[in-house]
């Protein structure tokens, strides 16, 4: 569904994402402002097989709603992807809770780098905590919020996790989702070399230590919550690999072992969250 | 394109309508596929009247109710990006709120109809009507008119639609916010025939195409002077086929002018008829549009000319500024800011000032 040769920065987890977009019928995508659109390729070029309909920011669910809307009224047949960055979900959060609550026939990746970072890795509310950003220069203050949950408390039909380290997982996601109508919404981990500061070949080797310190918690719900096979075993807390491998990325190398401890424990509290739902 | 002229006598039922009521019965026989919008005082009625349409089956359109203006523009942007015929409606802060995608609804060509019930922005608040929201379009690339009485705001919604379609630029009719939008007069709401929808391209699934992607340079600069262009351009089919740019009153042998737009036209009407009595060549243009901005019958306009604003930029008032950008010089009345509605009595006085030369270069009707 993309063509090599875009303009994806060299190890980047976006475009690795993009390639599995081929799991889905009929793509529609709707691309807001972020790196997304620059590796969808600038005029008069496109990297993608596919329409794609670039937009502002905060509009990405009403468009996608409204090409929804019209193509049910006109029948056509297409499944709308509303492709955006966690900075997209943060600037349009009302606009995508209102499509959830609508139960808009749209499906939803959010590819989390956890930062601004097509402007230059600025904080966004999925930035870790602790991480430094250009506008966390000493590290973040607040939490990363988790907006699968927050996706999930809408009642919708499809929420899942997912993270470019297991592909596998996201590919059968994308699939699932995409033979389904309604509102669909899948949150992926995309570890980003130049904004986390690691090196560019060890992209899906983050992606994994993530997932192996419990620090990102593959699940799916489709009526019942699943925690998902990669993540299954990591539910028991002596099965994970020790959290400072997955944390040897630039943006935490001021992390004291008083820091590494609290970011333990609020794992666990995340998991604890979610085996509650489960 | 079978586009009638506001005046052509189509048979139809003649019904008590206000302004807002006159707008919804015109989208109603333009058959939109889908609507979206946000309430917000005094726009409400038109969206109202169109859900109770579209519940009761009288009009067969997917009605989204959406969060915020910002998203009204969105879905309506998205649905006509698919091939939909569209409609949407707003006023003041809600035109304000969904201004990024007003541009991008421009920037994209695409045919998109808009009412705006034309009101105050705050601060402070203020809920009644002026110019203010309107004149915040000029910029964009949209096609404005701007409605005197109801029969006017049906007619031209009608107009909306074909226009836009066939020139592929967004077109918004205002109607001024409770003297029109509130205010029922006998409308003929005429049985129109609207053509089938058109537009210069749709995105459909299976197409390798981007819309909208980055365009730096040459690409970005082209689609502006294109847009600016066509806009420009659209006055031809305006003034041949679609009611004109504006409407000249006692203005044949006039030697003063009063330049005006929108419902408090009617009162300045009634004010030159005052003056006409008592012997003085005085007459009124009415601006119909102010997107395309009607230069040519401006230019041609008599020595003495008063605009009379709704709303300001600095001390002067917007259409002011316009009318002296075409080089005429002109003195100005700025009045009816947040509904302060001049009187009939109040407009001949300043007329009258006016004619006999005291009247300031720039005056506030407070």
């Amino acid at each position: 569904m993309i063509l090599p040769g875009n303009a994806s920065c060299q190890g980047c987890p976006i475009a690795m994402a993009m390639r599995c977009l081929d799991e889905i019928e009929n793509p529609v995508l709707v691309i807001p402002a972020g790196c997304s659109t620059v590796i969808a390729g600038l005029h008069p070029k496109s990297a993608m097989k596919c329409p794609v309909v670039h937009v502002p920011f905060a509009s990405t669910h009403s468009v996608a709603c409204g090409l929804s809307e019209a193509y049910r009224k006109l029948g056509v047949d297409a499944t709308i992807v509303a492709w955006m960055g966690d900075g997209a979900a943060d600037i349009g959060f009302a606009t995508l809770s209102a499509s959830a609550t609508r139960k808009d026939d749209i499906l939803t990746v959010v590819v989390d780098n956890e930062a601004y970072m097509n402007t230059g890795t600025q904080a966004s509310l999925s930035t870790f905590w602790k991480a430094k950003t250009t506008t966390s220069p000493t590290g973040k203050t607040e939490e990363k919020r988790n907006l699968a949950l927050v996706m999930l408390a809408h009642k919708v039909d499809y929420v899942a996790t997912a993270s470019v380290g297991y592909i596998r997982d996201l590919r059968r996601k994308f699939r699932t989702a995409g033979k389904k109508d309604g509102f669909r919404f899948i949150h992926v981990h995309t570890p980003c070399p130049p904004g986390w500061r690691f090196p560019s070949e060890k992209t899906v080797e983050v992606a994994r230590k993530a997932v192996m310190s419990g620090a990102w918690i593959l699940w799916e719900y489709d009526g019942k919550l699943r925690i998902s096979p990669p993540s299954e075993k990591y539910a028991d807390k002596s099965k994970r690999i020790p959290l400072k491998e997955y944390l040897n990325q630039g943006r935490f190398a001021h992390l004291s072992d008083e820091d590494v401890k609290e970011i333990e424990r609020k794992i666990d509290e995340e998991w604890d969250l979610l085996l509650k739902f489960s | 394109m079978q586009a009638k002229s506001d005046c052509d006598g189509a048979r139809g039922v003649r019904k008590l309508l206000t302004s807002n009521e006159a707008v919804a019965e015109a989208v109603k026989l333009a058959k939109p596929d889908v609507i979206a919008a946000y309430p917000i005082t005094p726009q409400s009625p038109i969206v109202e009247k169109l859900s109770e349409m579209v519940e009761s089956e009288e009009l067969d359109s997917r009605f989204v109710r959406v969060e915020s203006e910002h998203s009204a523009m969105g879905v309506v942007i998205g649905a006509a990006t698919a091939g939909a015929r569209v409609f949407t409606a707003t006023s003041s802060h809600g035109l304000a709120y969904m201004y990024e995608m007003c541009w991008w609804a421009a920037g994209s060509r695409l045919p998109i109809v808009m009412a705006l019930a034309a009101r105050s922005i705050g601060a402070p608040w203020n809920i009644h009507g002026d110019h203010l929201d309107l004149v915040s379009l000029r910029d964009l690339g949209w096609i404005i008119s701007v409605a005197e009485n109801a029969q006017e705001a049906f007619d031209m919604t009608i107009n909306a639609f074909l226009l836009s379609e066939e020139v592929n630029i967004p077109v918004v009719v205002a109607i001024d916010g409770f003297t029109m939008s509130h205010t029922a007069e006998v409308v003929n709401v005429r049985q129109v025939e609207i053509p089938p929808r058109k537009q210069a391209y749709r995105i459909l699934p299976g197409m390798e195409v981007a819309l909208n992607a980055v365009a730096f340079g040459e690409a970005r600069m082209l689609a502006r002077f294109d847009l600016a262009r066509d806009l420009e351009e659209s006055a031809g089919l305006i003034e041949e086929k679609l009611g004109g740019l504006v409407e000249e009153y006692r203005l044949e042998d006039a030697e003063y002018a009063v330049v005006v737009t929108g419902g408090l036209s009617g009162d300045v009407k009634d004010a030159v008829d005052m003056l006409r009595e008592e012997g003085v060549k005085i007459g009124v243009m009415r601006l119909r549009f102010i997107r395309p901005f009607p230069k040519k019958a401006v230019k041609e306009l008599p020595s003495q000319v008063l605009v009379v604003d709704r709303a300001n930029t600095d001390l002067r008032g917007v259409l002011s500024v316009e009318v002296a950008a075409c080089g005429v010089e002109n003195k100005n009345l700025v009045a009816g800011i947040g509904g302060k509605y001049p009187t009939v009595d109040e407009l001949y006085s300043c007329l009258k000032r006016f004619v006999d030369g005291k009247l300031s270069d720039v005056e506030w009707l407070i």
